[in-house]
């Protein structure tokens, strides 16, 4: 008797169970094509910071595009957008039909190109410059993500604290004053700390973001190997950064809370300023009327991010996607995203209009915003070399610098050890 | 009772063959009283066997792998995974955040909640709008809790610093040093869980006869001694309950934590990286999940024992009560 029941009660829990799984399996299988019957279509575009793609642009496409509607997502941050965007490629669903992705996983994603739609389309071959275009193309020689904008790094300042320092105050005469090398940078900021006794720059994080982006290999050598711990030009960045910051810092980490406070209260007076970041400066100190922008960068020129479209080969849409990314991606649309957030292109047609080099920026002063990034990205030198592990590492070394500039917890010596454990820890 | 109705068809079957249908039926309704118990059980163990059971079992199974988010599947590695993560520095430092937030949180929120529901208890005017009102933090999304907190405890221009700085008190690092960030955290998850748990003894209260009550004033008990002499010793199964669950929930707290700052990673030395935290670095923040399944196995393993060793001091009081 006992036997028959169990075997009974197995049976039945067999069957409701495979009734189960059936019902989530049909489940995942019924995401079927929303758009295969000529309907209407929902596309789905994930970015993250700010990337210029105003509701007015979307709606722009819309209307030119009937049946098409755009739900735009952003996330906070670069690191919430690789980890859905990891997440989810991993999983196989999920991924919105436009994903943005930045520059510093690129290297990581291309490791998993054939999850993503080809893109490829000959009439859009020269749209990019050069180097974005073949970071984006795989060994195969698909091209699986479209360039939105690079990251000519100048620097903003506070033009109102500059007066009360007693430093000029018109951007050319600043520029001319920064004009040098970091340890030039560090001088006048001495100066500035003297004479206010406020901090000269926000945070050794975004500091060593600069230093770091104009080293060729940092912390891979070509062929991948990882060099990030060994590497004296990166330990060098890593000290003189902190030693600076010790009398320069405003002690501020990146994207904190308290940073954001910093850019209206004049906890610091100046800060590396990628294209990008004028749009960030912009929209979190709409009160502040002393910000400017400078011509001029610490050690020549560089790169600091700079970011790309991709559709992922999961959605449902993916002509309709490939479709809008090649359109948002477009010149026009490049400089429009470039007013609303100074996001500077990456495509070459766009370096040649009037409407970039007669771009200013009202907020920062009327600055020829335009003029100024097309010539802080011919001072660009370097491309920096980022290969697979160069997300993890960097993360790891911003958290060195956290704990010595933030935190206050360890030495820069203490500091520097650990960071070197963690990256023998990546495996 | 079953066994000697089994014990008197066997015999009658015997004998008389001809009656078998009276007997099938018979046979039926004894299936009826045996099986169909469990089956009207069952849909819980299904489930639980599907949402419950299999990912337990997959994990270990991944645990035990060397295992990529996107690549799948890769060597099988032993214990690797878990010597591994046995060996890390971060992984003792995770366990002592989850511990020391887990006990700055639980034990001040079963407090309060007893005194809450205490009150609750007791005769109020507009009884309902407080019982609700107790609860509404409960509701309020953790992402807008952790945000509205991150911000009182900015380091630098927080409420709360402000506040203190007005008083003239040092501000103080909470997200800087260890034992702040853990009270910053552990108030987060008691603004929201108090509430909560208050209703839960509330409802254990409301089931506690009157009488006692009224017998103890009769012979002359305040409200505190009949707090602790009739509502306390009568709310132990409840209590025994409310610890065991919040043990469970304190040891895998995620939310917090990881809204608490714009990384997300618990803090530049780990100050505030608990064992979830840490599961999740591994996973999909370097994307190996045979590793970050270890931390997860590990992590249950851990609650088991704690779950266990709750139960074994809370019977051991209750027996020396």
């Amino acid at each position: 008797m006992t036997v028959k029941l169990s075997r009974r009660s197995t049976a039945a829990g067999a069957i409701a169970g495979a009734a189960a799984f059936a019902l989530i399996a049909s489940g995942c299988a019924s995401s079927t094509d929303p758009g295969a019957e000529g309907g209407d279509i929902t596309l789905t575009v994930a970015t993250f910071n700010d990337f210029g793609y105003t509701d007015e642009l979307f709606a722009q496409y819309e209307a030119e595009n009937p049946g098409v509607t755009i739900v735009h997502n952003r996330a906070a941050t670069s690191n919430d957008a690789r980890d859905n965007f990891f997440t989810k490629l991993g999983a196989g669903s999920g991924l919105a039909d436009i994903e943005a992705v930045e520059v510093d996983w690129f290297a990581e994603m291309m490791q998993y190109s054939d999850k993503l739609a080809d893109l490829t389309d000959p009439e859009l071959a020269d749209r990019w410059v050069d180097w974005k275009t073949a970071a984006a193309t795989d060994a195969d020689g698909r091209l699986v993500a479209y360039g939105t904008d690079i990251g000519p790094e100048a620097v903003c300042y506070r033009a109102d604290l500059f007066e009360a320092a007693g430093l000029p105050t018109d951007r050319d005469e600043v520029a001319a004053l920064l004009e040098g090398d970091w340890d030039t940078y560090y001088e006048v900021g001495q100066q500035y700390v003297d004479a206010t006794g406020q901090a000269w720059f926000d945070s050794a994080g975004a500091t060593y973001q600069g230093v770091v982006n104009q080293i060729e290999f940092a912390y891979e050598e070509a062929d991948g190997t990882v060099i990030a711990t060994t590497n004296p030009e990166v330990e060098a960045a890593f000290t003189s950064v902190l030693e600076a910051s010790s009398t320069l810092s405003a002690n501020l980490s990146q994207w904190s809370d308290d940073w954001f406070a910093g850019l209206s209260n004049g906890a610091f007076a100046t800060m590396l300023c990628p294209g990008w970041m004028l749009g960030v400066i912009s929209g979190n100190a709409p009160d502040v009327t002393g910000w400017d922008v400078a011509n001029v960068f610490p050690g020549g020129g560089g790169n600091w991010g700079g970011s790309y479209l991709t559709v992922p080969a999961q959605g449902a849409n993916i002509e309709a996607a490939t479709k809008l990314a090649a359109w948002l991606t477009a010149p026009e649309q490049q400089l429009s995203a470039f007013a609303a957030a100074g996001t500077f292109p990456s495509q070459v047609e766009a370096y040649e209009s009037e409407e970039l080099r007669s771009a200013t920026n009202e907020y920062f002063n009327d600055a020829p915003v335009g003029e100024i990034l097309i010539e802080r990205s011919q001072a660009i030198g370097v491309a920096p070399f980022k290969s697979v592990k160069y997300f993890p590492i960097n993360d790891a070394l911003q958290k060195a610098l956290t704990r010595v500039d933030v935190d206050a917890s360890q030495s820069i010596q203490e500091s520097w050890d650990q960071f070197v454990a963690d990256v023998t820890a990546l495996g | 009772m079953l066994t000697t109705a089994t014990g008197l068809s066997a015999p009658i079957q015997k004998k008389q063959r001809s009656v078998r249908r009276i007997a099938f039926s018979q046979t039926l309704s004894r299936w009826d009283v045996k099986i169909s118990p469990y089956l009207y059980i069952s849909p819980f163990f299904i489930l639980f066997a599907i949402t419950g059971l299999f990912p337990l079992v997959y994990t270990a199974w991944v645990s035990v792998h060397e295992w990529n988010l996107i690549g799948g599947q890769g060597d099988f590695v032993g214990f690797d995974n878990f010597a591994f993560v046995l060996s890390q520095p971060p992984f003792w430092i995770a366990l002592r955040n989850t511990f020391s937030i887990f006990l700055i949180s639980a034990v001040p929120q079963i407090a309060f909640a007893l005194l809450i529901a205490a009150v609750l208890d007791r005769n109020l005017r507009a009884k309902t709008f407080w019982r609700m009102g107790v609860l509404l933090p409960y509701v309020v999304a953790p992402v807008a809790v952790t945000l509205i907190f991150s911000n009182m405890f900015g380091d630098q221009y927080g409420l709360i610093n402000n506040l203190l700085g007005d008083l003239g008190i040092d501000p103080i690092g909470w997200h800087s040093d260890v034992l702040p960030s853990h009270i910053a955290i552990a108030t987060m998850v008691n603004f929201r869980w108090t509430g909560y748990t208050a209703l839960i003894l509330l409802a254990a209260m409301q089931a506690i006869p009157r009488d006692y009550y009224e017998a103890a004033m009769i012979d002359g008990a305040g409200i505190v001694r009949q707090f602790f002499s009739i509502t306390i010793p009568q709310l132990r199964p409840t209590l025994i309950f409310v610890i065991v669950t919040s043990t469970i929930g304190g040891l895998q707290i995620f939310d917090e934590p990881r809204l608490y700052d714009s990384v997300g990673q618990g803090g530049a030395s780990s100050q505030w990286m608990t064992i979830t935290i840490y599961l999740y670095n591994l996973g999909w923040g370097q994307l190996n999940f045979g590793r970050a399944a270890a931390v997860a196995w590990l992590l249950f393993l851990i609650i088991v024992i704690v779950g266990l060793l709750n139960v074994a001091i809370t019977r051991s009081i209750a027996k020396a009560s």
